[in-house]
């Protein structure tokens, strides 16, 4: 059932963003991704796609979630996965970076998922490396895994994502999380609206296709989408927020505040969430509501799909042996 | 007196020449002599016909040739980082330029806050016999923003100006006792006008591009709070303070507005600000991470409109060498600056060729200029000045490309760009330093 659909091919060597891809490359990793959840759900969830083929998790930021999903992601496709954490604790991090890249040519990697804590960081070492590379994250730029597992998550809740009117409140100017739903959402049709205080908006942000918001219960009126986005606390001292408390009060998600959306939206938030900060724990446990669970599901698939539509894309690998 | 001087009675004739003057707006076929170092005689009568017999002729074949450029904003990197630059390579790469005298930045390690660096760098440049190098002293010992550096002492050793590089002077009151004891001794402090704690952590323009990238911005503002506290800074102190590289239209428009108000303020800009705008980042294009950072293209329009109404009275390179180790890094991490010094000409130039600006203007901002400002010998046709000149073919079409310019670091923002305008011969105290029918391409 899987072989099937080998003939779809990803056309792009390396998945570093969202900005860019098309919808239909977007519904092809989805479609894909649709049919790993069903796979997962199997006792016998272990597949032969990347038997013979080398995963390489290069974290240079502490994650959790993220490099077990992918972990577990390229466990399940049969290949063999590496984690390597990288301190950036170094001054030099850069030439670790790209000192790191000729090291990994050299151990002849198929498939890079690389989280970097600079921008740009996953690109640069894209350009470097001779085989496929996955953006776990880079800085405040994209997490193009998180918007498309977001987008399988709404998707099969909600049954398409056109049309949608999404509302993505908190700490927009650090979050690659927002910009790749942007990007995403923006392209397949949905209408996206952004909730934060003035300090954490980038400038000129309604140049990427959204209205802005300062006044949570305007900007959630009748949406059928909540997205929380973690807040770093380090914001404080960077006197972007004044305290904790505050921040709750005018942009924390609760109850009353989620009443102005619609009755049946849904509360997504990419974790690991800070409960009583950006989001009230009742809420963030309410079932009903609350699709936090789904998306740490739909992560896996999403990251299966990535790493199977990009394996091929390798230079000098065989066609593999379906 | 570079070591490698020419003999006193060694006459040269470069004729058939379109001369260019920006100074005294003298745009006409001639010719020109030197004997030894210096400028014998030129004008339309100078022919290759009728001359002395002991004359070497050089025949022009109607190129222009103009006083060499003065580059009033260069960073050298020696001493300290001679990885990166140094007098030598930075003297071929500005002699490729047709730049015959550039003034230094005082940020070099050890930083030149002491009347030994200055010396040091003026014997080492005079060894060299290239472009003709003069120092600025810092402002503040160390560039630390703290002391004053001993400005009396250093302009008495040959620094014809003060400023921290490129680090602002942040203090109020630092910057209003440098003004005030400059003024003392007649001198001139250049500052690099961007307020600090505004621009921290920043990587590019704040804007549409640097949100894409997510990157984090500088506001243009940074630029014009530190230019209009300074302008207060002038008013009491009666001082004179030149801003360098202007990037943005709010500290243009400020400048206007305090030279039409009748104070003493310059300013300068640079290739890459009436050149490029903050799209140049591209994807991350390290290149292009420039301190002040490239701007919109509003600024860009209003550098170019600040130049032609005269609020902005000179052109300098920036030359910012950086080595990969410095650049080729994740965008945050890279060091900020691009070189410039063999752009310089060509880049200018495109206002000429886009009709913006006459040709004389163009050079005007890159010879007399800065020499006045500076108050430096050059930049223009005299006879009895040192025969420092620029032949130059103003039509030439080449492409920029990293690989070939003869600067030892290669970080230029111009990479691919084609541009006209090519320097064919610079000649320094009546020796040529560059001929392009030999230079040797590529390092």
């Amino acid at each position: 059932m899987v072989a099937a659909d080998t003939q779809a091919v990803f056309r792009h060597r390396h998945l570093l963003g969202i900005e860019g891809l098309s919808p239909p490359e977007i519904l092809l990793l989805l479609d894909r991704s649709e049919q790993f959840v069903e796979q997962n759900r199997r006792p016998d969830k272990k597949q032969t796609l990347l038997r013979g083929r080398t995963v390489i998790n290069l974290f240079f930021e502490a994650s959790t979630r993220t490099r077990t999903s992918f972990e577990l992601a390229g466990k399940r496709l049969g290949g063999d996965v590496i984690n390597m954490t990288v301190s950036t604790s170094s001054v030099r991090k850069g030439e670790t970076l790209l000192d790191t890249a000729m090291t990994l040519n050299a151990m002849h990697a198929d498939v890079l998922v690389v989280r970097h804590p600079a921008s740009g960081a996953v690109k640069l070492l894209s350009e470097k490396v001779n085989c496929a590379v996955i953006n776990a994250g880079d800085g405040s730029h994209e997490h193009p895994t998180q918007a498309l597992l977001d987008a399988l998550t709404i998707r099969r809740r909600m049954g398409r994502l056109s049309g949608l009117k999404v509302a993505i409140c908190g700490d927009i100017a650090h979050s690659r999380v927002a910009r790749s739903n942007i990007h995403l959402l923006n392209t397949m049709g949905a209408s996206l609206r952004l909730v934060a205080p003035r300090t954490l908006l980038p400038a000129a942000v309604e140049r990427l296709g959204v209205e802005v918001f300062h006044d949570m219960r305007r900007g959630l009126e009748g949406v059928d989408i909540v997205m929380m986005l973690r807040l770093q606390t380090e914001r404080m001292q960077d006197t972007l927020i004044p305290s904790i408390r505050e921040y709750f009060r005018f942009f924390g998600l609760d109850y009353e505040k989620l009443a102005r959306a619609n009755a049946s939206a849904l509360i997504m938030h990419p974790g690991p969430m800070n409960r009583g900060v950006e989001i009230d724990s009742l809420v963030a446990d309410d079932y009903s509501r609350s699709v936090i669970r789904e998306q740490v599901e739909m992560g896996v698939a999403v990251r299966m799909a990535c790493l199977d539509l990009l394996t091929p894309q390798a230079p000098d690998a065989e066609r593999r042996n379906v | 007196m570079s070591q490698k001087s020419v003999p006193e009675d060694r006459r040269v004739a470069y004729v058939n020449a379109r001369l260019l003057d920006a100074a005294a707006r003298l745009d006409q076929p001639g010719g020109l002599i030197t004997q030894g170092e210096l400028i014998a005689d030129y004008g339309p009568h100078i022919k290759a016909v009728g001359l002395a017999a002991d004359i070497e002729v050089v025949d022009c074949a109607g190129q222009c040739l103009s006083p060499g450029l003065v580059d009033m904003r260069v960073q050298l990197r020696e001493p300290g980082e001679e990885h990166k630059g140094t007098l030598a390579s930075g003297g071929h790469a500005a002699a490729a330029g047709g730049i015959t005298s550039l003034v230094c930045l005082p940020n070099t390690h050890p930083v030149i806050d002491d009347v030994s660096i200055v010396e040091f760098v003026a014997r080492r440049a005079r060894l060299l016999g290239l472009t003709k190098v003069y120092t600025y002293g810092a402002v503040t010992k160390g560039l630390e923003g703290q002391e004053l550096a001993e400005m009396g002492l250093l302009a008495e050793a040959g620094a014809v100006a003060f400023t921290d590089g490129a680090k602002a002077v942040v203090s109020a009151r630092v910057m209003r006792h440098a003004l005030d004891y400059a003024r003392t001794f007649g001198l001139l402090i250049v500052q690099h006008p961007e307020e600090p704690t505004l621009a921290q952590g920043g990587d590019m323009n704040a804007g549409e591009v640097a949100t894409r990238l997510g990157l984090r911005g500088i506001p243009a503002a940074a630029e014009v709070i530190m230019v209009e506290r300074d302008l207060r800074l002038i008013a009491l102190t009666n001082g004179r303070l030149h801003f360098a590289h202007l990037s943005t239209a709010a500290a243009i428009e400020a400048v206007r507005r305090a030279k039409a108000a009748g104070l003493a303020v310059t300013c300068d800009t640079a290739p890459p600000y009436f050149a490029l705008n903050e799209n140049a980042v591209g994807d991350y294009r390290t290149f292009a991470k420039l301190s002040p950072p490239l701007r919109t293209e509003k600024d860009r329009l209003a550098v170019i409109e600040g130049l032609i109404d005269g609020t902005i009275d000179a052109i300098g390179s920036d030359h910012t060498p950086e080595d990969e180790d410095s650049k080729r890094l994740p965008f945050a991490q890279a060091a900020f600056g691009g070189i410039g010094l063999e752009t310089l000409l060509a880049v200018s130039l495109e206002l000429y060729h886009n009709g913006r600006a006459s040709l004389l203007d163009v050079l005007g901002w890159l010879t007399w200029r800065p020499a006045d400002l500076l108050h430096l010998p050059g930049g223009r046709f005299a006879k009895g000045a040192a025969a420092d000149l620029m032949l130059f073919d103003p039509d030439r079409p080449w492409q920029v490309r990293e690989h070939e310019l003869l600067s030892k670091s290669k970080n230029t923002p111009f990479d691919y760009r084609p541009v006209q305008g090519r320097v064919l011969l610079t000649i320094v105290d009546g020796r040529p330093v560059f001929d392009l029918t030999r230079a040797k391409r590529g390092a």
